[in-house]
């Protein structure tokens, strides 16, 4: 195993624990959380289903976001669902064997995946730049994210499409690590910055507003119930027995 | 009048320019150390105010979900960022939402997040000096908590909490509003924001009934602290004191007296609002609320009705029973607590009510949604029962009714620009310029349809408006509650009902 592989196959590990570990304090943090009092926005749902409906609904719709900006409804959900289209097209660097299908559709997902992406980050990007409100509230965070998806996206299609990479050996790699067991990393450059940058997503994702991603479903004025007048239940918050603050 | 220059009214809301600081110097009076005392808050702004701000910051983190999850996941996506009607009245920037919220996000940033800690300047993260304390006070003093923001944020983001954080942190460092905390103080001494005392009141209750009886013939009850009655009700004191709020207790009198239900106002618990709300203080929250259970079970009310007030509805309807319940000593078969809306439009469904509507034919009606009813409540036990139950009064009381424009009505309904703690004299010029957005769309319908009645249930609604409406040219006397509509068009003793 040359150096360069151990390299990447350690930072592959680090990354990943930080990525996994970070989402799920995290998520952890916003579930334990307690909520002092029901503060649902309306329409408040009646009951679980109803309520689980709303979040599904803003969470794989934007629903909310559709009713808010339709322009920014554009860009988001062309980004999301092309970035929804390219993990499914990276399935097979995680999982084989995969179905028949899969090799029939995954040329399509992912060419379409990653135009999404890249249009979706553009638009996105251009509003930031160009629209006055939205680059006031811009930091350089906000741009850096996305600068970041557009490089992973560009490397990504390049990779593909221009300067073809052995895909047999990324194959190789990538399952060895998903099965434990490491084998050499490709040694082609153009590869191992597509595979740098996903690094740097991956630890970067927990500390950012990425966070949104899970957040999504802690949301207390969307996730809540409206049964505040019930007989039969009782929110209790957690300054139940507290006399003052 | 303030001498304040309002554009003229032409029916269409637009969204202006930014004009970032254009209201920095909109600071409502500070309270006094001896207010601040007796809410138990430090008298004036602590030595180490920045550390004991930090450590209760931390506190509300740890104890409030909603701050914790909208502290990370905001994607500044800009959503909102044309939704606030202090945005649109006033042209500044930080009084878009995601801007007023990154004032507080941003001092989180620099104590809670590792990107803050290591690159504050990449992440906009601050120190939190007193100029960042002054922005605090100032634009969390900008904000009426109405939740529009929040209906058209992809996560629910919703400043209104936002926004109750930061004033409970500054209260906690000795840095409060006079406004809130003086009401605050008038429930703790006397049962009511006004502060009227207990005989004030009960000459207010016998003029009501010397009223009704000149006016209309019948000897309608307009009770105070009598034990033993069916219904506790409990009323925005304005309803005591101010006009046209008056007008509605008159009517929901009149309800009362066709029901045939026994009821009380108590002089003990004379106030529905709770301000304890806009400082984002559970705990005041609840010895406010406290003061309305203690009053019903002395009195041994069956049940509990409440009158036309938009926030304490929200208090009502979505905190009392965290709050001060459960409420097991009432009567289960009736909510708790039950809106009068509910009550009078139930009783019309029965048949309870003989209703002359020509009553209300010189007026050509329209609705305003209160924000706290429209997006932090419900009503008739059903979603979206807030904006069906009072339009379905009013189409019961009146002959014609007009809806303002789809985009300012219902969960999208604008701020009369007075709420949250708001309703004082020296925010005038943003109450001012905040109720823009709804001036315009009551200014459409006017021209169309020749609209003269806005119809409310709001007490803070009722007196921002009868205050700003007339700088847009629009005059006072179009303000009215939607049971001063139900108490006109009642025939007393016309219906033959059994309860």
């Amino acid at each position: 195993m040359t150096r360069l592989s151990m390299v990447y196959i350690t930072l592959y590990y680090i990354a990943f624990a930080i990525f996994l570990g970070g989402f799920l304090f995290k998520i952890w943090r916003f579930a334990k959380t307690p909520a002092p009092l029901v503060i649902v926005g309306t329409p408040g749902a009646k009951s679980g289903v109803g309520t689980a409906l709303r979040v599904a609904s803003d969470a794989l719709l934007f629903r909310s976001l559709f009713r808010g900006n339709k322009w920014i409804w554009v860009g988001a959900y062309c980004f999301h669902f092309g970035l929804l289209f390219l993990i499914f097209r990276h399935l097979r660097y995680f999982v084989w064997p995969l179905p028949m299908w899969y090799s029939r559709v995954e040329q399509l997902v992912g060419i379409t995946g990653g135009l999404m992406v890249v249009i979706g980050i553009g638009w996105l990007l251009g509003r930031r730049f160009f629209h006055a409100r939205t680059r006031y509230i811009s930091a350089f965070s906000d741009y850096f994210v996305l600068f970041l998806l557009l490089a992973i996206a560009g490397t990504g299609l390049l990779i593909k499409f221009s300067v073809r990479t052995d895909i047999i050996a990324v194959k190789t790699f990538m399952l060895g690590l998903a099965r434990l067991h490491p084998q050499p990393a490709p040694a082609d450059p153009w590869f191992l910055l597509h595979f740098s940058l996903v690094l740097v997503l991956l630890v970067y994702f927990p500390f950012s507003k990425l966070m949104h991603a899970g957040g999504v479903f802690f949301s207390p004025t969307r996730n809540q119930i409206d049964w505040t007048r019930s007989t039969e239940r009782r929110h209790v918050s957690p300054f139940e027995n507290t006399k003052s603050a | 009048m303030a001498d304040i220059v309002t554009p003229k009214l032409d029916g269409k809301i637009r969204i202006p320019l930014m004009e970032e600081g254009a209201t920095s110097h909109y600071h409502t009076l500070e309270s006094s150390p001896k207010l601040n005392e007796a809410l138990g808050y430090p008298g004036e702004l602590v030595e180490n105010w920045q550390e004991k701000a930090i450590e209760k910051f931390r506190e509300v983190l740890d104890t409030n979900k909603a701050l914790r999850v909208f502290m990370d996941i905001c994607v500044k996506c800009g959503s909102c960022t044309d939704k606030c009607h202090y945005f649109i009245g006033t042209h500044d920037s930080r009084n878009m939402p995601v801007a007023r919220q990154d004032l507080m996000r941003k001092v989180y940033r620099r104590y809670f997040t590792l990107g803050g800690k290591l690159f504050p300047k990449l992440v906009g993260a601050s120190d939190f000096t007193k100029e960042v304390l002054d922005e605090w006070y100032t634009y969390f003093h900008q904000c009426s908590q109405c939740r529009r923001c929040s209906v058209f944020c992809p996560y629910g983001i919703d400043t209104a909490e936002i926004s109750m954080a930061a004033r409970l942190i500054m209260s906690h460092i000795g840095l409060s509003s006079k406004y809130s905390n003086e009401i605050i103080a008038k429930v703790y001494n006397t049962g009511n924001n006004l502060g009227i005392p207990a005989p004030a009141l009960a000459g207010t209750m016998e003029f009501l009934e010397e009223e009704v009886k000149d006016a209309t013939g019948v000897d309608v009850r307009y009770p105070m602290d009598e034990k033993g009655a069916d219904v506790l009700l409990i009323a925005p004191s304005a309803d005591f004191f101010s006009a046209p709020h008056v007008d509605s207790l008159i009517g929901y009198g009149k309800v009362f007296h066709e029901a045939g239900i026994s009821w009380t106002v108590s002089s003990y618990a004379s106030e529905f609002a709770n301000f304890g709300m806009f400082v984002g203080d559970f705990h005041v929250m609840r010895k406010i609320a406290q003061r309305i259970k203690d009053a019903a079970r002395e009195f041994g009310v069956k049940r509990i009705v409440v009158g036309e007030c938009g926030h304490a509805w929200r208090v009502g309807h979505s905190f009392w029973n965290t709050l001060v319940g459960p409420w097991d000593f009432l009567d289960q078969r009736y909510p708790v607590p039950q809106h009068i809306c509910e009550f009078s439009l139930d009783l019309i469904q029965r048949g309870g009510l003989k209703l002359d509507k020509s009553a209300n034919d010189a007026r050509i009606v329209t609705f305003h949604d209160s924000c706290n009813v429209a997006r932090a409540s419900s009503m008739g036990g059903y979603e979206g029962g807030q904006f069906e139950v009072p339009r379905e009064l009013i189409r019961a009381t009146c002959n014609n009714f007009v809806e303002m424009a789809e985009d300012t009505i219902k969960e999208k309904t604008y701020c009369c620009g007075g709420g949250g703690g708001l309703l004082t004299d020296d925010l005038m010029e943003l109450r001012i310029r905040g109720v823009l957005p709804r001036a315009e769309a009551l200014h459409a319908v006017m021209e169309s349809h020749g609209v003269n009645y806005l119809a409310l249930i709001c007490a803070i609604c009722k007196a921002q408006f009868t205050k700003v409406l007339p700088y847009y040219n629009i005059p006072m006397e179009v303000v009215g509650g939607i049971h001063q509509l139900v108490g006109d068009a009642i025939v007393l003793g016309g219906a033959k009902h059994e309860v």
